[in-house]
Order: C-alpha cells, then structure tokens, then sequence
C-alpha cells in the first residue's frame, strides 16, 4: 500500500478525536486535542507543506494554553452527565450515518488522490519565481498573486480581537 | 495561576525567551527563502511574550509588557501593510503593485517589498495574539481580586 | 478512501457539537472540525513523488506540489485561532452571568 503513513496518521487523529469527545475529565480531552494537533502537523510534513507544519504546532501550543485557561475558569471538572436521552442521540447518529452515505457518493468524483487538476496553479508555479522574485512560491502567492486575501485575514484578525475586547470590558465597573 | 512558577521555571524562562524572539524574527525576515513567512513569524513572537506572562505571574509580568504595548505593535503592523499597499498605485497603476526592484533570486535583500510586508505582517498578527491572550488572563485579575 | 477518512474526523466533530452539554465540549467540536477541513484541503493538493513547493538554485525543472491550497490554508490556521479566542471569551462572559457551564441551564436571554 503506497501511504501506509498517512493512512496511520489518520487513524491515530480519529482515535484521539474519540477520546476527546468521550473522556469525563475535560484536562485528558484538552490533551487529547493535542495528540491530534501534533498528528496533523506530522500528516501535513509527510505531504511536503513545512510552511504549514510549522504554523500548525505553534498555533496548537497556544490554543492549548487558551483551552486550559477556559477549563479552570469554572468549579466543574468533570462533563455534565443529564440524563441519557435515547431519542436525541438515536436521531443524531442516524442523521450523521446518511450524511456519510451521500459523502462517500460525493466525495468519488474528486480527482484521485495524488493526482491533483492543478489548472491555475501551473501558471503560478512556471512565472513565480520570474515575475515576482521569491524562492518560496507559497509567499509569492500569498504576498503578490493574491495579496487581497491577505488583506481580508489581516481585517479578520482585527475585528476578531476587537470583539474578544469588547465583550470582557469590565474595567471601570469593579474599581468603583 | 497564583504567583507565577516555581524558581527553575523562571530562570529557565528568562534565558530561553529571547532566544524564541530571535527565532521568530529569522523566520519573518527570510518568509521569501524558505519555509516560513509573516504570519508562523508573528504567532512565535507572540509566544515569547506568553512564555514570560506564564512564568512570571500576571501581576509582576503586567508591569513590564503592557497591554497598550501589544495593541500599539498591532496598529503599527496593519500601517505598514496598507501603507505598502497604497505606495503601489502612487508608483505605478494599480493597488499592491510590486515597485521595489526584484534583484536576483535567493538573496536576503530580494523579491521587491515582500520582506516589508512579511515585517507588517508579523507585527500585527503578534501583538494581536498576545493581545488577546492578556485580555482572557486580565478579566480574572479584576474580577476575583488578589489570587484566586 | 483517505478523503473518507478525513470526512470522518470532521463527522467526530460533528457529532460533539450536537450531542454534547458542556459548552466547553462542544468549542472542543468545533476545534475538531476545523483540523479535518485543513487536512482535507492539503491533501486535495497532494502529488504523489513531489517536493516542496520551494525553488533551490540549480535545479531544473522540479516537480511541485500544488501551492495554492498552502497558501489557503495559512491564513485558514491563522483565523481558526482568533476566533477561538473569540469563542472563548464568549464562554467566559456566559459563565460569569449563570455560574455553570451547563447548556440545558442556560435559557434565559436577560437583555
């Protein structure tokens, strides 16, 4: 079998995603998210993209460190058990197996895996380095082919992290 | 988070953490030669910081990096970025257009303004992110007092 | 059948979302869902027995992978943080009003 890696990565990612979502202690399924974090940045180095390897462990250590101040906020260390309701989780598991069904029909019409279309891409890859002098063709796309987008994300970024600043302004109430 | 970590934790964190921002830097400046770029850049820099409010307390790390620090050193990077951005229709036709000369591939000084923009780049997504970090740990502090 | 698999994962983070009462748990679906679109997208770009898309001098012509979805998905990572940040902050505020982070305690929408 020609990916036996990827192949075991990925069943590594569905077993830590199953811990994850199961465990009772929210500090195990806050490690466990790591375990898949660090198997993603491995699976993305095994498909030759070590610009993305690299932004995908330094952002996992900081969303870890975000996730854990937020589960020792509150008293509760352990998930919330109600009581089992067999209708809604019967229905759920129901409505996500026929999602499944019409995804594996869906998903049969991608191009083979290892093969991609690469339409516009080649023009990219051929007059990179020509038009824009960059050795890194990923930077030469983000910063000269496509440098709206960049500027969309750098707007995300700002509105994102003033709405995170508007909704904890407490100061001004308490040092009364 | 009471008072920071115990004694190995901070002295250990105090040699190693400009060590992080040298590193972070390397990967802003050569974002056009190799893996890398603004944006992993910013998120590392960003990580130094924390790596000092962690270790050190947020009340003793409070007085040092302030939170109109980081918001400041966002500001500064999207300037930069727009600023490049409008450069180009003053030299040339159209917005982001290219106007530093390309020189020769693989050099350090190369590629017309990308650096630059790499520079803006990891300027605001670092001090956005630790922004926001301070912001989470500082809602805490002022809400339950002195520890908790 | 590796596209299904990664269609898997994000089904798993699906199904957390739905079925879970710890708002906490369900940020956690949400973390997960957004790891499987990022595979999904690299491996749409994947070509078997090429390097990365990197120029090194005196090569010929190489075969590279396709960069554009790289190129998609560094600012994909990028955002999926700070709207975490976002999220969590929300929880916070949630919490500090309702002292649980139940959701089936939550329902009263006080203006």
């Amino acid at each position: 079998m020609p990916e036996i890696e990827l192949y075991l990565l990925i069943t590594l990612m569905i077993v830590g995603a199953l811990v994850a979502v199961h465990t009772r202690y929210l500090i195990s399924a806050v490690i466990s998210l790591a375990v898949v974090g660090m198997a993603l940045a491995v699976a993305f180095l095994y498909m030759q993209a070590p610009d993305i390897a690299i932004t995908q462990i330094v952002v996992e250590v900081l969303a870890l460190v975000i996730l854990i101040i937020a589960v020792s906020i509150g008293k509760e260390v352990v998930d919330i058990k109600g009581k089992r309701e067999t209708l809604t989780i019967g229905v759920t598991a129901l409505f996500v197996v026929i999602f499944a069904l019409f995804a594996y029909r869906a998903l049969a019409d991608l191009p083979p895996f290892g093969s991609p279309l690469m339409t516009v891409s080649q023009h990219y890859v051929e007059e990179g380095l020509k038009q824009t002098g960059s050795a890194n063709l990923v930077t030469s796309i983000l910063l000269d082919f496509r440098a709206y987008d960049t500027l969309g994300e750098a707007t995300i970024l700002f509105t994102a992290i003033l709405g995170a600043f508007a909704v904890l302004r407490k100061i001004g109430r308490k040092a009364k | 988070m009471k008072n920071g970590m115990t004694l190995i934790v901070r002295v250990i964190a105090r040699f190693v953490s400009p060590m992080i921002m040298v590193f972070g830097i390397y990967i802003i400046l050569h974002g056009h030669l190799s893996p890398g770029g603004g944006f992993p850049g910013g998120v590392i820099i960003a990580s130094a910081f924390v790596l000092i409010t962690l270790s050190f307390g947020k009340e003793i790390a409070y007085q040092k990096l302030k939170e109109s620090t980081a918001s400041a050193m966002e500001s500064v990077g999207a300037l930069i970025f727009l600023i490049l951005a409008t450069l180009g229709i003053v030299f040339g036709g159209w917005f982001f257009l290219n106007f530093l000369p390309k020189g020769e591939p693989l050099r350090l000084i190369s590629a017309g303004f990308i650096p630059l923009c790499n520079i803006g780049i990891g300027l605001k997504v670092g001090g956005g992110i630790f922004a926001v970090f301070l912001t989470l740990i500082l809602f805490r502090l002022l809400e339950k007092g002195e520890g908790d | 059948m590796l596209f299904f698999l990664c269609f898997a994962l994000f089904l798993i983070g699906l199904y957390c979302v739905l079925i879970k009462k710890n708002l906490l748990k369900i940020v956690m679906g949400i973390i997960i869902m957004e790891y499987s679109v990022n595979l999904f997208l690299i491996m749409v770009g994947y070509k078997a027995g090429a390097v990365a898309p990197i120029v090194t001098e005196g090569a010929g012509k190489v075969n590279f992978v396709d960069p554009l979805p790289q190129a998609l998905v560094i600012t994909a990572i990028v955002i999926g943080i700070a709207t975490l940040a976002l999220i969590v902050a929300l929880c916070m505020r949630v919490y500090d009003r309702y002292k649980t982070f139940d959701i089936t305690k939550i329902r009263r929408l006080r203006g």
